[in-house]
């Protein structure tokens, strides 16, 4: 089963970044993603730019609507993305309680949707 | 009210009724109406009795109320007896330790044993118990009403296990108990409330189930060891909030009276002459509190209780820390042959494998290896201070 780890920041945690190899903020997290593949559970994900780097479209009745920043006007907002290779939810749990971002902002963990659903969505053909 | 009577209470109707989310149940709506009851005609002179023939009146109540035939023909006549105030007993037997053996039935799934019991011994709801074992609320919610459909309709019987049983079963309750321990211990050392009330809540088990079963050495045992982390609980931490390692504490800060306490149970446990686990990890933490009166630690005694320890119960964690009291004895490099020698597929999860692994590398100075284990330790460890002290320590 895979998971997806979605982590949320709080400004703190955003402004906690910087690119200093030795930083001690970065050294968890590199550990972090060595322990995942190590685990042999890794399977894919990616820090995302600072919020204030995004811009939200919609259309809305013929009309494009676009907007400096991201989608939702909370605190915590989504700062990176983890997929994961499980057999069950509780051990999902484990790795998110153990991920960096935990202790600042919030680590939601959600199933990816079935094999059989995403290919309704992606329209991959079945073998 | 007291968690003394809650458990008291949902013992003697689940052990006579064999239903324990009745029990339950029928104890929670007579709390409700004591809640309105007592403010206005003062409260009853018996507590716990009214409290009862309420739970009774409402039990009989649920089972009409699902006009099915839930209770068999003793338990209606249980029920019946006490319902009204002129069969109210002035006591009722204690029958707690009855409803331990039986969140800890091995036909129980083992995982469940502890929420099981702190649910129906203490009175936790299923949202507390949860975060405890980091579990969404309402899977906790639905793995505890399976666990109790199982009891009622399992066959479980509430009773204490015969002589030759008796061993064994008792190993599950104290596990379990010791498992309440741990995430109250592990959980964010010391920082959070919740787990440090669920630290206390195990003690306090252990302590009723001493009281029901004294003459059992590893019940004690377990007591011991419980008593001596606990007294070490405030000096685990600096007071920045660093993470202290048990090496680098100081015994000032340590519970005296916790200690004394923890010893004079495991000195007790001893003259009954049949070791077991819990007494011999007791015995680890009382050398380690020796330091508080001799200055040094005795890493040789210790290591020389883990290969006791490791004969009866060879889990990974008393192998690594075989590891680490080797380390200390006889230097670094025996230490690491010990951790080499651990064969285990859980090892590349265990935190304290890694942590262990990167401080001996370390001592060896072979620095790229110990970077690399310290980065494995650090991405396993859950708490931010621990994560902190072994960034530092990778340097």
């Amino acid at each position: 089963m895979q998971f997806a780890l979605l982590i949320y920041h709080s400004p703190e945690e955003f402004a906690m970044r910087n690119n200093e190899y030795d930083d001690p903020h970065l050294g968890a997290w590199r550990a972090y993603y060595k322990a995942l593949v190590e685990a042999g559970v890794y399977v894919a994900g990616d820090p995302l730019e600072v919020p204030e780097t995004g811009t939200t479209v919609r259309l809305r009745e013929g009309k494009r609507r676009v907007q400096d920043g991201p989608y939702a006007d909370t605190k915590e907002q989504l700062a990176g993305f983890i997929i994961l290779e499980l057999p069950s939810v509780d051990a999902a749990l484990e790795w998110a309680v153990r991920c960096p971002g935990a202790s600042l902002g919030a680590v939601e963990v959600r199933p990816l949707a079935p094999e059989a659903k995403r290919r309704g969505f992606t329209g991959e053909s079945k073998q | 009210m007291a968690r003394e009577s809650y458990g008291r209470l949902v013992a003697y109707l689940s052990v006579h009724t064999h239903d324990l989310a009745s029990a339950e149940d029928a104890l929670s709506e007579a709390l409700v109406a004591a809640l309105t009851t007592w403010p206005r005609d003062g409260v009853p002179q018996n507590p716990e009795a009214w409290l009862l023939t309420a739970a009774r009146r409402s039990f009989i109540d649920v089972i009409r109320h699902h006009q099915v035939v839930l209770a068999s023909e003793p338990t209606l006549q249980f029920l019946k007896e006490g319902s009204t105030e002129a069969a109210v007993p002035t006591t009722f037997q204690d029958e707690r330790l009855k409803l331990l053996f039986v969140c800890a039935h091995p036909a129980i799934d083992p995982a469940m044993h502890t929420p099981l019991m702190l649910q129906a011994v203490l009175g936790l709801d299923a949202a507390r118990i949860a975060q405890a074992f980091l579990i969404a609320p309402k899977t906790m919610g639905q793995r505890l009403f399976r666990a109790k459909a199982k009891i009622r309709s399992g066959g479980i019987p509430f009773e204490i296990p015969q002589e030759h049983d008796l061993p064994e079963r008792l190993a599950a309750v104290l596990e379990a108990i010791y498992a309440a321990f741990g995430l109250g211990w592990d959980d964010m050392v010391g920082a959070d409330q919740r787990g440090r009330d669920l630290a206390e809540e195990a003690i306090w088990l252990a302590r009723v189930l001493l009281q029901l079963m004294p003459n059992e050495a590893e019940v004690q045992g377990l007591l011991s060891l419980m008593l001596h982390c606990e007294a070490r609980r405030l000096a685990r931490r600096g007071p920045d909030g660093r993470y202290v390692p048990l090496s680098a504490q100081d015994p000032k800060q340590w519970s005296l009276p916790l200690i004394e306490e923890a010893e004079r149970h495991l000195a007790e446990a001893f003259k009954r002459g049949r070791s077991g686990r819990f007494q011999l990890e007791a015995a680890i933490q009382s050398v380690h509190a020796e330091r508080a009166r001799t200055g040094f630690t005795d890493w040789a005694a210790i290591a020389l209780f883990y290969e006791k320890l490791i004969r009866i119960s060879p889990a990974l964690g008393v192998r690594v820390g075989y590891a680490a009291a080797v380390a200390e004895a006889n230097g670094p490099e025996a230490g690491l042959s010990v951790l080499d020698a651990i064969v285990h597929e859980a090892v590349s999860n265990y935190q304290p494998y890694w942590a262990v692994r990167a401080h001996l590398l370390q001592s060896l100075g072979k620095t790229p290896e110990a970077s690399d284990a310290y980065d494995r330790a650090i991405g396993l460890a859950e708490d931010p201070a621990v994560r902190q002290f072994l960034l530092q320590k990778r340097g």
